[in-house]
């Protein structure tokens, strides 16, 4: 048997005159590959001015193809520095696998460098571009969702209600609790912040007037919206995006279905549907939240509280929240299904529009929400 | 010395290593038995072709040797160690002498085909950048694919050539036991033989000790010493083909003698006196 130092790599040279003889032995694999190479690397310098160079194997215990590969490689060397080398005492498979791995200069993957101050102009450029064709494709996208619901909304029997009930249950159902939960305490976050300021003028309860417009006219919707988008918004495009990379889309669409009809319509709906209802059930728990708040800080009665409310507020603040919803709900999705529908074959690609998914929506329902406010300010609503 | 040599490549049937040893093996999904009291050795340096019908359980038995299914009960040694005595350290040893290659190749997406023949060289840490280029390309040279291959990403590369691509990383570290799953489907028969002959130089030269799942007769007949098929949780025969074709389980007749199967094994004698001619 071996014994433990056969296994360690050894190369030990000696010259016969103008013969140079290396006689490797041990384990010649990866694992040692770091003190392979350097024992390799020293045997051209070992037999310079030598004719001929002879390399002993017989001593070897194992080789894998790493260290056939450094075998190779110094045999080349060696041959280029034009000294004829020969093999002795190898046994057959190594043979076989030295020929296998004969050394052949691969070309070294090229890394081009260039300026910093290009690649960044480079990289502005590229994005001005990308985000003028994101708003290209998103209005093409739009009108395809457009047709495609109103196709299967006509056509009787084509509207897939299972799916849309499916969707609405997993965005809109699930999210209660949570949606419900947030808006309790910005309501009351928002009722005692406006009381300790207000009180400073004595006008604490004008507390309740605050809660009610801006619950009602802003919060309610923005924040029921960002957190749909980062909630369903993100889970459309994981779900499309993945469906994108295995292929599934393809095969819908070779089937003759189209992608938009079957995924994006019913995840769209479900979300201009869900939205809404989310979004009363935000302002009411605000608004409960506020009422909380107000009882305990400023000693309003809940029925005081419900008066004072109906004072401060009309059915248009109401409305005007809730009219935003499906919008908030129409740019998410469509966001989120653009998003999907865009991923590459990798898990990077994936991830990289699934982060992109969620910025945009929240941004784009930002920016919504300004524009409306400009809007109803306008029309005095 | 000699007789380690002669030992990686004769193997006497009585002192051979057993590099896998399953015994009474059980797993399940939830209610569905998939593994019934299964029983597998796997020897040093032999091919090992598993044969059995889809869904039978062949992926998810080697997904079970591999640690990657809980089994509900029974023994798995690899390497002649109890896999659940071992430490993770021990495990993670273990894990080093085995390459995989996955039913669906399993690349890294986002990583090209060169970063994922290298990830595992990587990891061992001290392995010169200069080897580990050189290596990847060798690799995939000797797997069949072309250098303009190795800077593209997983979802560049047709089905065959992922195939070829997680050969290569199965490959990467040199490993003693390589794990194949279905490698040749998906590949066209002369990419498949290349395969099978990649295959039979690395076990000659190399002491490669192959568990192999596959549906082509051909890679049976030309490059397994041993062919063990499952049926109904169990390894229902294993031999070398000689006993598999003699065996009486009607399952194997049909496969071994159905249409394929005996188109095939005619000509398994006229290619057995063609390869003794040309030795
Ligand atoms: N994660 C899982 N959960 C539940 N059942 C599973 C799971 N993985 C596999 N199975 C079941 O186990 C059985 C065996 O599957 P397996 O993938 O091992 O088949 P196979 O023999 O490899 O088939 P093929 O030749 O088609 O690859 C199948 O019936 C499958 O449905
Ligand atoms: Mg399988």
């Amino acid at each position: 048997m071996a014994t433990d130092l056969d296994h360690t790599a050894r190369l030990s040279s000696r010259r016969e005159g103008e013969t140079a003889r290396f006689a490797l032995g041990g384990e010649w694999v990866l694992a040692d590959s770091a003190a392979l190479e350097k024992d390799a690397a020293g045997m051209a310098a070992a037999a310079r001015g030598a004719a001929r160079a002879i390399v002993d194997l017989a001593q070897i215990v194992r080789l894998d193809t790493a260290g056939a590969w450094i075998i190779g490689r110094a045999m080349d060397e060696l041959a280029h520095a034009g000294v004829s080398v020969s093999l002795e005492g190898a046994r057959p498979e190594h043979v076989i696998l030295l020929q296998e791995t004969k050394f052949r200069p691969f070309e070294a993957p090229s890394r081009c460098r260039r300026l910093l101050v290009v690649d960044i102009l480079a990289d502005l450029g590229r994005s001005v571009v990308s985000a003028a064709q994101d708003a290209y494709s998103g209005v093409g996208f739009l009108g395809e969702f457009v047709v495609a619901s109103g196709v299967s909304l006509m056509a009787a029997g084509r509207f897939r209600f299972t799916s849309l009930v499916y969707h609405m249950e997993s965005f809109g159902f699930r999210s209660l609790p949570i949606i419900a939960l947030i808006n309790l305490l910005v309501g009351a976050i928002v009722a005692q912040q406006g009381i300790f300021q207000l009180r400073r003028f004595g006008a604490g309860a004008y507390a309740v007037d605050l809660i009610g417009i801006l619950v009602l006219r802003e919060l309610g919707v923005l924040l029921t919206s960002i957190m749909i988008a980062g909630r369903s918004g993100s889970a459309i495009t994981a779900e499309l995006g993945s469906m994108k990379m295995r292929e599934e889309v393809d095969a819908l669409r070779v089937m003759g279905l189209s992608p938009v009809e079957v995924l994006v319509t019913p995840r769209v709906l479900a979300l201009v549907l869900s939205l809404p209802l989310l979004t009363f059930i935000a302002d009411m728990s605000a608004l409960f939240g506020g009422l909380l708040v107000c009882w305990v800080y400023e000693g309003i009665s809940p029925a005081a509280y419900l008066s004072l409310l109906q004072a401060a507020i009309g059915r248009n603040t109401f409305i005007v929240g809730l009219i935003k919803a499906p919008f908030m709900a129409l740019v998410i999705g469509m966001v989120a299904a653009m998003e999907g529908m865009a991923t590459r074959g990798s898990a990077e690609s994936l991830g990289r529009h699934v982060t992109a998914s969620v910025v945009k929506a929240i941004f784009m329902v930002i920016v919504l929400d300004g524009f409306f406010a400009i809007f109803f300010a306008a029309i005095k609503y | 010395m000699t007789d380690l040599a002669s030992q990686t490549i004769e193997k006497p049937a009585a002192t051979r290593e057993t590099v896998i040893r399953v015994r009474d093996l059980f797993v399940a999904f939830g209610q569905s038995l998939v593994m019934r009291g299964l029983d597998l050795d796997v020897y040093r340096g032999e091919v090992l072709g598993f044969v059995g019908g889809s869904g039978q359980g062949k992926s998810v038995l080697m997904r079970t040797i591999l640690g990657l299914v809980d089994k509900r009960s029974g023994l798995i040694e690899l390497f002649g160690r109890d896999r659940d005595a071992l430490t993770s350290a021990e495990r993670r040893r273990v894990e080093r002498r085995w390459g995989v290659l996955f039913q669906n190749g399993a690349l890294f997406s986002s990583l090209t085909v060169r970063q994922n023949i290298q990830m595992p060289m990587r990891e061992t840490g001290h392995i010169s950048a200069r080897l580990m280029d050189e290596l990847a390309m060798l690799k995939l040279e000797l797997v069949g694919l072309p250098a303009s291959a190795a800077d593209k990403f997983p979802a560049e590369l047709s089905g065959g050539m992922i195939k070829r691509a997680a050969l290569a990383r199965a490959l990467a570290l040199d490993p003693e036991l390589v794990f194949l799953d279905e490698p040749t489907s998906g590949l066209d028969p002369i990419g498949a033989a290349e395969f099978d002959e990649l295959i039979a130089t690395l076990q000659h030269t190399l002491g490669l000790t192959v568990f192999m799942v596959t549906h082509d007769l051909d890679s049976l007949y030309s490059i397994c010493d041993r062919i063990a098929a499952l049926a109904e949780g169990k390894v229902i025969a294993a031999g070398p083909m000689e006993e598999m074709l003699a065996c009486e389980h009607p399952w194997l007749k049909a496969y071994f003698h159905g249409v394929r199967g005996s188109r095939l094994s005619g000509a398994l004698d006229a290619r057995k006196t063609n390869m003794r001619g040309r030795e």
